[in-house]
Order: structure tokens, then sequence, then C-alpha cells
């Protein structure tokens, strides 16, 4: 091999140059395919925040919206429900709802809801993203004999107080997420979006 | 540090060599110890940048091929949806569309690049026939591509140069219908040329590339002068063995590469990012009207890179005579080594005739691809056209006449090659 | 070695031949006739907002532009959401929906004899310079159906839906001779409109442009963002040519 005259320091700064600069075109031409996996304008666009009338909804009772193609129940919880959950306190392994992402800020307290008898939930399971089954009444299940009403997940056997907390020693993981959402007026919920951010 | 990165990159290579002690000596053959003849021009550039055209061409077409939804009823939308609603997906619609057609201007240069240096004789023929051949697939992997968004110009396209083959006799009407599928081009055939499109005729492609570059490089690369170079002194300084006139592929045409196609990609970047219809050339009007079959558009013709093909079909008074010359004006570029009888390769040291008759031919040819864009209304252009068609051929007979009895008077071709970039 | 003429020959060639397709090229895709030029620039905003409100005011009644959301025109014409469903969304539709015509297709058909195009991609296909210019040219023409006849598109089944505007035209054609068909020579105007000829030139420039953006919305980003990797790659390139001219110290 001859190297005569040849200024190596040069040739290996210019070669790395070249490469550097060739490299982080390749990279940023990168972006707009690896970008174009993202939800779509017509994804987005089915994906927009959904408004649920809620105004015939009884008390105890649960009704199922559809946003982004995920359940949303919304349920109207008896009193005799609300005044369970502090006693649930002890058997669950999040009952202060310390986890971020699970719930937006606001729904951050006892009942994990704007309105305390009001609660929005995601209605997939924390675990492995089946659906839960709600068993409202407060007496013993055979799943687990000092039942206080919540949700009872048929596909691993979690389960979840009425404000969607998960008790402990069950697979789930997680409390069930509370979506974004806000009071239009008293009988009308926009749900996938906090209020002032639309 | 240092020292330690090159030890384990020593380490890495060892374990590859222990496993796979093959790819080093065929890295070696066709990069570091490939002797290229160092005169390569600008005209040599075209066969690297045709494969970058493969590559921008194959990528962007998986990812087109996520979006796209091949079926009459939706394929149309799921384009401009592609444009409109996929996040940089305009981005990636216009670099495979503008690639479609840089292929066939970097394709085209390069077989005229072939004709000019006497790239396709001896020993180099079955480099030619390889290329012929990927020239032929590549042509029908462009035309099923243009099928697919589904617009007019797709339809009646598509419906034209199917029914090209119903000129055969006897069994022309019923190969039609089997290319189709159906009675006139539809949601079955959109959806056959699909398959052909994103997966048969890519591989069919590729295996031909490979094919085409193992042919080139077990004989050696022409060169503008025409000389063989392993015929001539052996020796350089990178080995005692090799061409004296040839340089090592890696690093330097690598670098010479690397260089022309950042000039390449910049052209490229210009029409994709100001104008990528190439003002209706790449992207025609008619094909942003879906299709319809009850109306055909008013100009019917094919992409630019058909039209000196088509523009011979339409100037011929008879379907299977015009079929059979459009046919024939490809086909004939397959006997080309055979034909051309002359014992030299470069036009730099041929007869003026080759030179003059060359010149004539790439006028031919663009002169029939502007006939074959237009609307073909005008009979003197049909004229012209007809008489364009027999000069064309024209080259072929010429070139025999003139090499095989010894009109050729040729200059005295150097012993080596002279000089470089 | 010194470089003989032999070896600048190919250069030159290949610098003609490039040339010659360059020239060649607009050649081949240029058939239209000769439309007076609109001018429409997608540059110019406010052109677009008010094209964008007078489309939908005069013209999505019977056109829809199906390809087109409500939402991607707020973000490319910088308008708020309230904006644009207040004044462009008669329709009922949400905010991220695309653009349907507010007549149905079926009254449309028995309205006019066929149903109005989708408007989405017409730019596209006939060229914002067509749309201008037919917007401008439509006359009355007591042979038709409808009353109305179009010199850029004879025998529209269209009637002008800018009328108030420009006025209501008429157009004095050449008599027919023998073999020659008639010919158009002008429009005189047979009942003044709120606008005058400059003020409705605008307008329907304007319309142009706004569906000139709406048949290909990345146009509005397309440019700049070429810029920059024109930018980028003459930089790469010119770094490729350096590194390309210090191996090559070694071929000689």
């Amino acid at each position: 091999m001859a190297n005569d005259g040849v200024d190596k320091g040069r040739r290996r700064f210019l070669t790395a140059t070249t490469a550097v600069v060739g490299g982080a075109g390749i990279a940023v031409a990168a972006i707009p395919f690896i970008k174009s996996w993202q939800p779509s304008a017509r994804a987005k666009t089915s994906g927009a925040p959904v408004e649920a009338d809620i105004g015939k909804l009884e008390m105890g009772q649960m009704v199922t919206f559809e946003w982004r193609g995920q359940p949303i129940w919304i349920i109207r919880r008896t009193q005799a429900q609300l005044d369970a959950l502090p006693g649930q306190d002890s058997r669950l392994k999040d009952p202060k709802s310390t986890v971020e992402d699970q719930q937006p800020k606001f729904a951050q307290n006892e009942f994990r809801s704007i309105k305390p008898e009001l609660l929005v939930l995601v209605g997939i399971c924390t675990h492995l993203g089946c659906s839960p089954k709600m068993h409202a009444e407060l007496k013993p299940e055979p799943f687990d004999p000092e039942w206080k009403g919540g949700f009872f997940c048929p596909c691993h056997k979690s389960r979840f107080d009425m404000a969607g907390r998960v008790y402990d020693g069950v697979p789930a993981p997680t409390n069930l997420v509370v979506p974004p959402y806000y009071f239009v007026d008293d009988t009308r919920i926009m749900i996938g979006v906090t209020e002032g951010a639309a | 540090m240092a020292n330690r990165l090159s030890r384990a990159a020593t380490g890495v290579q060892e374990w590859f060599n222990d496993r796979a002690p093959s790819f080093g000596p065929f890295y070696r053959k066709h990069m570091t110890e490939y002797y290229a003849p160092k005169n390569f021009n600008i005209w040599y550039i075209f066969g690297v940048l045709s494969m970058v055209v493969l590559i921008n061409q194959i990528v962007t077409g998986i990812f087109l091929t996520m979006y796209f939804k091949p079926s009459a009823a939706e394929a149309f939308a799921s384009v401009e949806y592609i444009m409109r609603d996929v996040e940089w997906g305009w981005l990636i619609r216009y670099m495979h569309s503008t690639g479609a057609s840089a292929f066939f201007v970097v394709v085209y240069i390069h077989m005229f690049r072939g004709v000019m240096y006497g790239s396709y004789k001896k020993p180099r023929e079955l480099v030619w026939l390889l290329g012929m051949l990927i020239y032929l697939v590549l042509m029908a992997e462009a035309f099923m591509g243009y099928v697919l968004p589904w617009g007019q110009m797709s339809f009646w396209g598509a419906k034209v140069i199917i029914s090209l083959f119903g000129a055969i006799p006897y069994v022309g009407g019923a190969l039609t219908e089997w290319i189709m599928g159906d009675y006139l081009p539809s949601d079955t055939t959109l959806n056959r040329f699909f398959a052909l499109h994103v997966i048969a005729l890519p591989l069919v492609l590729l295996l031909l590339v490979v094919l085409h570059i193992f042919a080139l490089h077990e004989v050696g690369s022409n060169n503008p002068d025409g000389v063989e170079i392993k015929k001539g002194p052996k020796g350089n300084r990178w080995s005692d063995k090799a061409p004296t006139d040839g340089i090592p592929f890696h690093p330097y045409f690598t670098v010479k590469d690397t260089f022309y196609t950042g000039c390449f990609l910049l052209i490229c970047a210009f029409i994709l990012f100001f104008e990528p219809t190439f003002g209706g050339l790449f992207l025609e009007h008619d094909n942003f009207i879906e299709a319809n079959r009850l109306v055909t558009p008013e100009h019917i013709k094919p992409t630019w890179y058909y039209t000196p093909f088509y523009a011979m079909l339409r100037v011929i008074p008879n379907k299977l005579a015009g079929v059979m010359v459009m046919f024939g004006a490809i086909i004939v570029l397959f006997f080309l080594p055979w034909l051309d009888r002359g014992k030299v390769k470069s036009w730099r040291y041929r007869g003026a005739g080759f030179r003059i008759a060359l010149f004539v031919l790439g006028i031919c040819f663009v002169w029939l691809g502007k006939i074959g864009s237009g609307p073909g209304t005008d009979p003197a252009e049909t004229i012209i056209g007809r008489v364009l068609t027999a000069a064309y051929f024209g080259f072929f007979i010429f070139l025999w006449v003139y090499t095989a009895f010894g009109f050729e008077k040729t200059k005295p071709v150097p012993e080596r090659v002279t000089g470089h970039d | 070695m010194t470089e003989t003429i032999m070896q600048k020959t190919p250069r030159w060639i290949a610098g003609l031949l490039v040339g010659a397709l360059l020239a060649v090229a607009p050649a081949m895709a240029s058939e239209e006739g000769a439309l007076a030029s609109s001018n429409a620039s997608l540059s110019d905003l406010g052109s677009l907002q008010n094209g964008a409100k007078m489309y939908f005011n005069y013209c999505s009644g019977c056109h829809s532009l199906k390809l087109m959301r409500y939402s991607r025109i707020a973000d490319d014409l910088q308008l708020s959401k309230e904006q644009v469903m207040q004044n462009f969304n008669f329709t009922g539709a949400n905010f991220g929906e695309q653009i349907p015509a507010t007549m149905s297709a079926e009254d449309g058909k028995t309205w006019f004899g066929a149903a109005p195009p989708d408007l989405s991609l017409m730019a596209r296909a006939k060229g914002v310079d067509y749309i201008y210019n037919y917007l401008k040219s439509f006359y009355l023409d007591s042979s038709r159906p409808i009353g109305w006849n179009n010199t850029v598109f004879p025998n529209a089944s269209m009637p002008n839906p800018l009328w108030e505007l420009q006025g209501i035209q008429t157009a004095k054609f050449k008599p027919a001779e023998g073999d020659v068909p008639a010919e158009f020579e002008k429009f005189e105007i047979h009942q003044a409109g709120t606008m005058n000829a400059e003020e409705f030139n605008a307008v329907a420039r304007d319309v142009a442009n706004f569906l000139q953006y709406a048949a290909e919305p990345a146009a509005l980003q397309r440019k700049s963002i070429g810029i920059w990797v024109l930018l980028f790659l003459s930089v790469f390139s010119l770094l490729a040519y350096f590194l390309k001219q210090e191996y090559w110290k070694d071929v000689h």
C-alpha cells in the first residue's frame, strides 16, 4: 500500500465530515417515514372528542359511549357506593391515585371524578386490555366476599372498586384510566378533552 | 480507548471470518479489488444513479403500500388520503412518482452511453442482454404502477396498452380478457397489477440487477476509450497483478459517485419540491380525475417514457403492424451486439458514419417522444413520425451494413486509456 | 495528462442533451389553449382566505370538497375553529370531517341534469387559470335549458353563481360562414352587477386560488421545505466534491 504524499489527516477529516453530514441527512430523511405512522388526519377525526348526553342517566346506572374506539363508561353512583369508597383504601394498590397518566389532575381525588356521583372511566382493564364487568351491588360475590361494588375483569380476575381503583393481589398493575372530560352543562359531558384545551 | 475500539472491531471481523469466510473475499472482489478504468467520465455515473433510484423506489414503495388500497372503489381516494391525511404522505408519494420518471431518465442515458462507447460489444454481450431485460421489466413495472392511482389516465392507459395484445392473431381477444380478468380494466385487474407491481416484478428486477452487476464484474468495465485495461500493462500502486490503468472501485469511485449522487439528488429535489408534476409530464393532469369507464379523456397518451414507442404504434395505419413495429423497436436493441460488427468500441475512434447515425438515432427517439405525447391529429406529424420510425430502424440496418462490409473508416485506437477527470 | 478535445465532447453533448430535454419538456406538457393568467399565488394568504369565503358562500351549496377537511382549512389558512365552523360550515358536519355539498347529488341531477362535480382536485385536473377564466365567462344563452352558457366550457350545465357580483353578460359571436363555425368575439354587460370588472377579477382569482390550494394543500409547505433540502444537498455535494478531489490525488 502506497501513501506517498497523502495528507492522511485531511483525508480522514473529509471522510468523517462527509459521512456525518450524509448520515445526518439520511437520519432526517427517515423522520417523514417514521412520522407517517402517526394517526392520520382521518384517524384523528374519528378520535375527536365525543359529546355524551347523560340527562336520562339514573342513579346506579351505567351508559357506554365510544371514544377512539374504546368503551367510555359513565356511571351515576349511589350514596351507598360513594360511602363505601374510603373504607376500601387499605385493600388497594394506589388508593390516592398517585400514578400519573391514569387520570387527569382534576380526578386525583377520593372519587376520581369532577362531580362526586358521576364517574367517567375508560372501560379497559389495565392488565391486558379486556373490558371488565360492573358488579354494582354491595354484596358478597364469588370472587370477593367483602365486595362493596366495583368492576371485575373476566379475563384474569382483576378487581376494581367503584372509583376504578385496583385491588391489591390482582394482575392489573394500575387503576382504571379516567379520560379527559368536562361538563358542557349539567346534562352533557365532552369526552376526550379537558376544559379550555379545545 | 481507540486501541480498545480497534481491537473490538478486529474481533468482530474475525468472528465473521470464522463463520462466513467468503464474505471478505466477496466484498473485496466487488469493491476494494474491483479495478475500474480510471478514465470514466460523467456518462459512467448513471448505472450507480439507477441503483440509487431503485433503492428510493423500494423504500418509498413499501411505505405507500401501507396506505394504498388496491381496489377500484378505494384506490383513487386512498392516493389522495396519502397526499393529505397521512403525515408527510405527500413527500413519500412525490418521491415515488418523481423517482419513477428519474429512473427512466437515468436508464435511457445509461443505455445511450452503452451504445456510444460500444459497451455491448464482446466480451460484454451478456451484460447488455441482462440490462435489456431490466429495461423490459422496468417498463412493465412502471406501467402497472401507473395504473394503481386509478385516475383517468391510469384506466384508459391500461385499456389501450392491454388492447395491444388483442392485435395478436387468433388468441388476442382471449389474451386481453385473461390479462384483465374481466372485459375491461376493473377491480380485478387493479388488484393483480398491484401484486405484480409491489412483489413479483421488484423481485425479478432485483435479481436481474444483481446478475447485471456480477456479469459486469466478471469481464470488467468498458471505458470512454473502449480500451480493454485487462489487456494493458499490469501493476499499479495497489496491486502488482491489477491492470495499471485500473483503480479500486472503493474508495475512488465510491467517493466520485457520492459526489454525483449529491448533484443528482439536488436536481430531483428541485423537481420534487418545486414542480412535482413537471408540467403534467411526471403526473398528468387527467390522472387527477378518478377513472370513469364511460368517458375517455380528450388526449389519451402514455407517460413520457413510453411515448417514442407509442408514436410508432400510432403512425402505422395497421393495428397488428403497429404493435409489431412498436415491440420490434425494443426487441431490435437485444441484437445490437451482433448487428454491430465494428472492431472499434468507442465512438471517439469510430467512423464518422457511426457518429452521425447515433446522433440521428437520438434525435429520432426524442422527436418520436414529442409526437407520441401530442394529440396525434396532425397529418403532417404522422408523415414525420413514419420517417422517424423508418430512421430508427434504419440505424440498425445501416450499422450492420456499415460495419459488416468494411465501410467504416476507424481512427487508430490508443494502446492505453487517455486521461481522467 | 492533458485532456484532448475528444474527451471534452461527451460532456458538451451531455449538456446539450439535458438542455434539449428541458426545452422539449414544457412543449410536450403544454397543450392548453391561451387562457388569461389568473396571477393566483398560494403565498397570498389574504387571497386564499377571501377565496375560501367566496367559495363557501357561492360554490359549496352545490359542489363538495370531499377530500378537504374543515380543520385542515382552519390550520392552513390561519383561521380559528369558530371562524371556520360559523362562516364556512353550512352542513352541520364536524370540524374534522370532509366537506360535503349542502345539496344532495340527486337534487343536483334533477335540477341541472348532472350532479355538480366534486371540486377537490379540479385545479390539478384543469389548471388554476382554467377556473379563473371559467368563472368569468358565463353568458346568457336562451338556447340552453338553464339559460346560461360558458365560452371556456361550452354547454356546461351550470348557471353563473356570481352573477350578482359580476352582472349579467351576453356574448357576441362572429356569425358562422360556410365551413367556418361561429367565433366568439367579446362579452357585453347586459345588466351591471355590484362589482366593477377589476373587483370581480380579484374574486375570480381568489376562488381559483383557493381551489388551487384545496387541490394540493401540501403545496403550502412544499417549497419552504424544499429550500432546506436543496441547501443541505448543496453542502453535502460540496463536501463530497472535496473528498473526491482528495482521494483522486492518488490517481495519476
